[in-house]
């Protein structure tokens, strides 16, 4: 043990002059970065990349907002790049300047938060749904109902993930109502129902793949990645598409504004629009990405995975989670308290 | 004489200052400082993203109690604020009452065992507070779940049918700060029952007081002290817990801890936050003031 540690000491001595001059800083989620595909762009291109873990886009927001943390690269979600943006911490990107640039998947080029990809490139996306044990329930699980009025089996079984903006969006849809809404009428029925609903539930909890494994949670608002490994473990968990509308995330890799190694951060970003190089992203997070043509590349396991493979009767349904405007905002936070009272 | 006296008086009092210095440092700085950064804060607008605007306003402390309905605009006390504050109260008294309950006898076991068994005994009760915080809330999670320990158990001797739900309730938020807070208890307690004086409950006995009486008008009254200062330190961080509410309540029943965090994160109303934070800093001041009234009085009865 002693040794090894020495070792790397000596290694990482001898080692860093040799990056000296190719360095770069990704801030990024945790565990959401393969390291094969890191690794290979460090043998690519003779640059030693350094890895931070954020658990939250408001504490990378936070972050960089403060300056002075170095980093060259962030992945915040979409709904977080118009603030980004609107703070003025991220570079403008010149599409030219990327040969891989023409991958990005046509549903995921000119998106309502970065129209014509001006800042930033997809790495990842996923969506929100409903995650069911079909031994518990045996009816349509495309239904957001299971959540928000629930069958009798379900009952006291369920979980709802704390993401104020997805179980907001989620339950306005449910009602009718259309993304970041102010209307007061739909808000008031989605308090509502969510208050009434939320006798029918066990828990508001992050962490739920063990739990819906073992069968202490039989359904719930969950990310289909979660939901995946969770069926990985117990073939019964299924994942299903609310089919009045369920949000789409995506995460998108940008460059920092005072980004320290800009050419290499460049490189970066046309590196992981290599279909080869987005299907490890996806190997490993276990998420689809936006890039055309990484499928081939893609593990068998995911490509006919239902959680990643959208049924075609509810695709129309998805929406793209959206940045609200601060007023609306404040009003989904009332609820949310008082949801949580 | 009288010179040098009072020149060494004066070298002692500077050194006693300077050694003061790098406390009163830490103190200025680390404990000072952010309170009043806190305290400002709670007096600025919310910033569109989190963050804040240097524009005074006062509406997070109006937001601490009152709230303007969202749909029809009349004014209210603020509900969920009150009943959050109003169980994180009531939680915290409960979990005090329940040390009490297990950390007396608890103390008293030990401190009534032979001298050179009470190190053994104490440090069975200390071994779980070296471990981390967050790994103790979760082995109680273990062991309540509905596939737990105590629920397996329970079923294996057919006791109960169907597993117990408790976690994800208050049941389960006064367990896991039980868990965590009684070394607290304990440690107070046995320190003041230690000292007392074994002879005082064997004059009681012989002179035909109960076991009731012995308890109530000698054991009680002598380790008060020790009583009230676990029941302070219990009481204290149940009020502002985070992690356990957080774990064991399954985010469904809010603390002030977790309600500050909401401000400060997904609410993005730091102003608010601050407010609130403040307002458990009062209460807890307030349970502390109370505390000193009392002990005070105790010892201006005695003296």
């Amino acid at each position: 043990m002693k040794k090894t540690f020495t070792a790397m000491v000596v290694a990482f001595f001898v080692a860093a002059p040799a990056f000296a001059e190719g360095a770069l800083n990704i801030y990024n989620w945790g565990n959401y970065t393969s390291p094969e595909m890191i690794e290979k762009f460090e043998k690519d291109y003779d640059v030693n990349v350094t890895i931070t873990d954020y658990d939250s886009n408001d504490t990378a927001l936070a972050k960089i907002k403060a300056g002075g943390h170095g980093f060259d690269i962030v992945v915040p979600s979409g709904t977080y790049i118009p603030i980004f943006v609107g703070e003025g911490l991220l570079m403008e990107l010149d599409p030219s300047e990327f040969k891989n640039f023409g991958n990005i998947d046509a549903r995921w080029m000119d998106v309502a938060f970065d129209p014509g990809r001006k800042y930033s490139v997809p790495w990842q996306w996923g969506t929100v749904g409903v995650t069911v044990n079909t031994s518990v329930y045996g009816g349509d699980i495309n239904d957001a109902a299971l959540v928000f009025d629930p069958p009798e089996e379900l009952k006291g079984k369920i979980n709802v993930v704390p993401e104020m903006n997805d179980v907001m969006g989620m339950a306005i849809h449910y009602v009718g109502g259309e993304t970041c809404t102010g209307d007061k009428d739909v808000l008031k029925k989605v308090r509502d129902v969510l208050v009434e609903a939320k006798k029918n539930w066990l828990s508001m909890d992050y962490g739920n793949i063990e739990k819906y494994a073992k069968g202490d949670l039989a359904a719930g608002v969950n990310w289909n990645g979660a939901s995946m490994r969770a069926r990985m473990q117990n073939k019964d968990i299924a994942f299903g598409y609310p089919k009045t509308g369920y949000p789409v995330w995506m995460d998108n890799a940008a460059i920092l504004a005072d980004a320290q190694n800009v050419d290499n951060a460049k490189l970066f970003i046309d590196f992981i629009m290599e279909p080869e190089n987005a299907a490890m992203l996806s190997k490993f997070a276990r998420y689809a990405n936006g890039i055309s043509r990484s499928e081939e590349f893609m593990p068998d396991d995911m490509k006919s995975a239902p959680e990643i493979v959208v049924p075609t009767e509810v695709k129309d349904a998805a929406y793209i989670a959206e940045t609200c405007p601060p007023e609306v905002s404040k009003i989904y936070t009332q609820i949310w308290t008082e949801l949580q009272k | 004489m009288n010179d040098l006296a009072r020149t060494r008086e004066r070298r002692e009092s500077r050194n006693r200052w300077l050694l003061l210095t790098p406390a009163l440092v830490i103190l200025i700085f680390a404990a000072s400082g952010p309170l009043l950064i806190t305290l400002v804060y709670s007096f600025l607008t919310a910033g569109d993203y989190g963050g804040i605007k240097w524009d005074f306003s006062t509406d997070a402390w109006f937001n601490v109690f009152f709230q303007r309905d969202i749909f029809d605009d009349t004014l209210s006390f603020a509900d969920a604020h009150l009943s959050i504050f109003w169980r994180s109260v009531k939680l915290s008294l409960l979990t005090t009452l329940g040390a009490i309950v297990l950390g007396f006898p608890t103390a008293y076991f030990i401190a009534t065992r032979p001298k050179h068994h009470r190190d053994f005994w104490m440090l069975l009760i200390m071994i779980p507070f070296w471990t981390n915080l967050l790994i103790r809330t979760f082995a109680v999670m273990e062991l309540i779940r509905n596939e737990g320990t105590l629920n397996t158990l329970l079923m294996a001797i057919s006791v109960i049918d169907a597993p117990l739900q408790i976690l994800f309730s208050e049941t389960a938020i006064i367990i896991g700060m039980l868990y965590v807070y009684l070394p607290l208890m304990v440690l107070p307690l046995y320190a003041s029952m230690e000292r007392l004086d074994f002879s005082l409950i064997e004059a009681g006995y012989d002179l035909y007081a109960s076991r009731l009486a012995v308890l109530r008008r000698i054991i009680l009254p002598l380790v008060k002290p020790g009583l009230i200062a676990g029941s302070i330190l219990v009481f204290v961080p149940s009020l502002g817990a985070y992690v356990t509410p957080r774990v064991m309540g399954g985010g469904k029943q809010l603390m002030l801890g977790n309600l500050i965090e909401l401000q400060f994160g997904q609410g993005r109303n730091w102003p608010l936050g601050a407010a609130l934070s403040i307002t458990l800093l009062a209460i807890v001041m307030v349970a502390l003031l109370f505390y000193v009234r009392v002990a005070g009085r105790e010892r201006g009865g005695h003296g």
